[in-house]
């Protein structure tokens, strides 16, 4: 808990900007005014509290949640972390959600116009709360790469969305977690619209052999970060 | 010490999993944040959300945070949670329903906490909903006394007339003429 204290901000500097010319959705969505500075308040500094009857048993095992007539196809995968602010403190009974394309690249959404097989044992979607130690684990399948129409040959590499909440609404992150030595992330717009190479290294997950399961699935590791309690002057 | 975890796009592809219930899902939280029993004066807020061309934005989601009619944030002891969530339709448009907050501080007007989230938005933005009928308190808000009245306007919701439940206006401007006023907290 962040027991209403006041958070540092945005380190900008790891974020992507708002306006990317290689990615062009940006463009016409992105604001020209610069965001207004706003004191941070009860409504910034406190966050919905999701009770245990937000999730259901199956809710983070994506492999079994949606099937209907077997297993979904593909490479079973483990994906594992910890939810922590920027003290290290963990963040504990965050909802975390994650959504993602199945193993053909495809999503569960009728917009997705992509050419490859829907599964109809897997929907792709998943939700967790974090343990005391803000850790989280999700059972699913590695995500397919897909094209999208940025650009001429463009490729998403695999990667899996995910929503969390911190104790305060100002910590809100949506993020995507990449696979580790993807030959497609260094073409992809948006994982590169993180311009600091550090920054953009934390988004992607490594793998694990302590997670990864015998005869069962391999493990991937994936810690989020979200803004901790403002340092005050005392402790600088 | 750790360092931020970076933003990424919540992408187009969301719905099946953060607004389910838009697609017969099963949700964790939806659009409607409120019914008859919850204490409070029961409203609708609804508007569009418009990119700098002014074209309707088919794929946002838009989620709300916010005070009980006392004006105390739920603490998640009580039934209400005071959070919602919507995905905007092809037109654009969204809608909650909730009631209206009361006064979360003296120093503050009652409002809504909003972020948004879209395709080709790299990070989320936050705003924040006022109510155009609250002249006096909106007057002494020190973010809205903060701004110039053009871009105040952007961020106060404007009662529509003739609906059964009390219904306000709010819509989004993402980029240009009219941009709604987005808030670094
Ligand atoms: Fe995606």
């Amino acid at each position: 808990m962040t027991s209403n204290r006041k958070l540092s901000p945005r380190d900008w500097p790891s974020h992507p900007s708002q306006s990317d010319a290689s990615y062009k959705s940006t463009l016409l969505r992105a604001h020209q005014r610069p965001l207004v500075p706003l004191e941070q308040s009860l409504s910034e500094l406190t966050a919905p509290v999701f009770g245990h009857d937000a999730v259901s048993a199956l809710d983070n095992d994506l492999t079994r949640n949606a099937t209907q007539d077997g297993e979904p196809i593909g490479e079973r995968i483990i994906v594992a972390g910890r939810i922590l602010d920027e003290s290290g403190s963990p963040v504990q009974g965050a909802l975390v959600e994650i959504w993602q394309a199945n193993a053909a690249g495809r999503y569960t959404h009728l917009s997705d116009e992509h050419d490859a097989p829907l599964d109809p044992n897997f929907l792709g979607a998943g939700r967790t709360l974090t343990d005391a130690d803000g850790s989280y684990r999700f059972t699913t399948i590695r995500p397919g790469a897909y094209p999208w129409r940025n650009h001429s040959n463009a490729w998403r590499p695999a990667h899996i969305h995910f929503s969390v909440f911190g104790s305060a609404f100002v910590q809100r992150l949506v993020t995507q977690m990449y696979f580790p030595e993807d030959p497609l992330l260094r073409f992809d717009p948006i994982f590169e619209s993180v311009r600091d190479p550090v920054a953009r290294n934390r988004l992607v997950s490594r793998f694990s052999m302590g997670l990864t399961e015998p005869e069962r699935a391999l493990g991937f590791a994936f810690d989020i970060v979200l803004r901790g309690p403002q340092a005050t002057p005392m402790e600088r | 010490m750790p360092a931020q975890t970076p933003s990424q796009t919540v992408g187009p592809f969301f719905s099946h999993a953060l607004t389910p219930g838009q697609s017969g899902y099963r949700a964790v939280v939806g659009n409607q944040l409120a019914d008859e029993k919850t204490a409070g004066t029961a409203i609708r807020i609804e508007g569009r959300v418009a990119d700098g061309a002014g074209a309707p934005v088919p794929d946002a989601m838009i989620e709300i945070w916010q005070a009980d009619h006392r004006g105390r944030y739920p603490d998640g002891s009580e039934g209400f949670l005071g959070f919602g969530r919507a995905s905007t339709d092809t037109e654009g448009a969204y809608w909650f329903r909730t009631v209206k907050p009361g006064t979360p501080t003296a120093a503050a007007a009652p409002h809504i906490s909003v972020a948004i989230f879209a395709r080709g938005m790299l990070n989320h933005l936050f705003t924040r909903i006022y109510f155009a009928d609250e002249t006096a308190a909106n007057a002494a808000d020190p973010l809205l006394s903060s701004l110039e009245r053009d871009r105040r306007a952007t961020l106060v919701a404007s009662p529509i007339n003739g609906r059964a439940i009390v219904t306000y206006e709010f819509s989004i401007r993402l980029q240009g003429e009219r941009e709604t006023v987005f808030l670094d907290g």
